[in-house]
């Protein structure tokens, strides 16, 4: 398990994006699965770093695991307010350009991309994990 | 890192993107766009040097996509398999015209 540890701010993304693209190359993650992970990844670290603590500073830790069948498990950790990610509605993917809201996508691109997701929050944390097969 | 390459012949342009279009860089584009896409009417993205697209970049999409429905037509051209892959998860493949 390793371990990465951030301020919850959109201007720290590129240093969490380094740290699970450095783990994914070390696992020898295909290149079309690694930008599934970034895309996933960048879409919940930025939900934190915006909302989690609603403009005030607080800490982002991500946990990086993966097992011997390949399946890699990312973990994110803050403790802002509660929000479950995944009870958000899905967007209406089949709607014209025009009638497409602008927004809305990216938890729906990570529910479609990853594996598996859950969430909890305990002990005033949020909780957020992504799973997914490299093979 | 996004390289924005812009080539305009009358009204015609030409949007070459080379990196990274993400949270960081999606800004940037969408501020190009703003101030270019006034009298275009056919606008093209080349995506050939596109490595990676998250959903801020789709947003610039969609947007430039609305913006020349009301004023000619967009194609996006030369993207990779895995941003092809991303268009296809969003449904992105029906909104867009891609070559």
């Amino acid at each position: 398990m390793d371990k990465k540890e951030v301020l919850a701010k959109v201007e720290n993304l590129p240093e969490v994006s380094a740290f699970i693209d450095e783990k994914l190359e070390e696992a020898g993650c295909p290149m079309k699965v690694q930008m599934q992970i970034d895309v996933a990844v960048e879409e919940i670290f930025v939900n934190v770093a915006s909302y989690a603590y609603e403009g005030k500073e607080g800490l982002a830790e991500i946990f990086f695991d993966i097992d011997s069948d390949k399946k890699v498990n990312i973990t994110f950790v803050d403790s802002g307010v509660p929000y479950d990610p995944l009870k958000k509605d899905d967007p209406d993917v089949t709607l014209s350009a025009d009638e497409r809201q602008i927004g809305g996508l990216g938890i729906f691109m990570v529910k479609k991309t990853m594996d598996d997701m859950a969430y909890e929050y305990k002990d005033g944390k949020n909780r957020l994990t992504l799973i997914k097969s490299l093979v | 890192m996004l390289n924005i390459n812009k080539t305009q012949t009358d009204k015609d342009l030409v949007v070459a993107l080379e990196g990274r279009l993400d949270t960081m860089t999606a800004p940037d584009l969408e501020s190009q766009l703003q101030a270019g896409l006034a009298g275009v009417e056919h606008l093209t993205f080349d995506l050939k040097g596109l490595e990676y697209i998250s959903s801020a970049g789709l947003r610039v999409l969609l947007s430039a996509q609305k913006t020349m429905n009301k004023q000619g037509d967009m194609v996006v051209k030369n993207a990779t398999e895995e941003v092809k892959e991303i268009f296809e998860v969003t449904g992105f493949t029906d909104i867009l015209t891609i070559e």
